[in-house]
């Protein structure tokens, strides 16, 4: 392992200390909230319910009214998914790719894209008002 | 060394692999939720490809994928943080396949329940 990798993100071992060892953390202890959010979500929308349910219909009456515990829930999830994708992906792409110039981008790219998908998905999830509610 | 070859290797890569899926999942079902935003006629339209029947299996895939990451993800948990866990991943890995096995059987029968009617 040369030194350059070494001083990067990766899974495999404990980071020695630092904002990687924080990371590190993260990804246990977001790991095990997304056990139960996750699991709990596939298990509510696609085994108690179905897919086959799921229409404006059915969001707009989960999103009834504001800021209730299934809006909260879902943002929790998204939040903590998001954060745990992203950076299991950033481990990825610093395991694999050894171009200086393109790492930069691809880990801009995931950033941007990153914080995107939260921003829209924040609005989504806390803001959306259903039509003729 | 945990991660050279036989078990632990591939309990690694498949990790990456569902991770990743399940990140471009969740980008997917980040955008096709905001067509709520553009009303009734737009989001049933897009969310109807989820209940085509050739897309059901990517439905249990996805399932599948989430279950063995979580899974997997504690069998990590457990070897960082117990002191004997090196020496039992391989059995703790034996452990996740039989765990996956007894939860997605049922889980996966409870999501197509209605395609056996």
């Amino acid at each position: 392992m040369s030194r350059r990798k070494k001083k990067r993100a990766s899974v495999h071992e404990r980071p020695q200390g630092g904002l990687e060892l924080w990371w590190w953390l993260f990804m246990r202890l977001s790991g095990l909230a997304l056990l139960a959010l996750a699991l709990g979500h596939l298990a509510i929308m696609h085994m108690v319910h179905s897919v086959e349910e799921v229409s404006y219909e059915f969001v707009a009456q989960r999103y009834s009214t504001t800021f209730n515990f299934w809006r909260w829930y879902d943002w929790a999830l998204l939040t903590l998914a998001l954060l745990h994708g992203v950076n299991g992906l950033r481990t990825i792409i610093d395991d694999y790719v050894d171009h200086d110039v393109v790492r930069l981008m691809l880990l801009m790219a995931l950033f941007v894209g990153g914080t995107f998908l939260w921003g829209i998905g924040s609005i989504v999830v806390l803001a959306f008002t259903p039509v003729g509610a | 060394m945990l991660y050279r070859g036989r078990e632990g290797m591939w309990s690694w890569i498949f990790h990456r692999l569902t991770g990743v899926g399940i990140l471009l999942f969740l980008a997917l079902h980040i955008l096709d939720t905001m067509l709520v935003m553009w009303g009734p006629e737009t989001y049933n339209h897009i969310v109807n490809i989820y209940k085509l029947p050739w897309f059901r299996p990517l439905e249990v895939g996805l399932f599948a994928a989430v279950l063995y990451h979580a899974l997997n993800g504690i069998r990590i948990t457990i070897i960082d943080f117990w002191d004997d866990g090196a020496t039992y991943q391989r059995h703790l890995f034996y452990g996740v396949m039989i765990l996956f096995t007894l939860l997605f059987l049922p889980g996966a029968y409870f999501m197509l329940r209605s395609l056996f009617r």
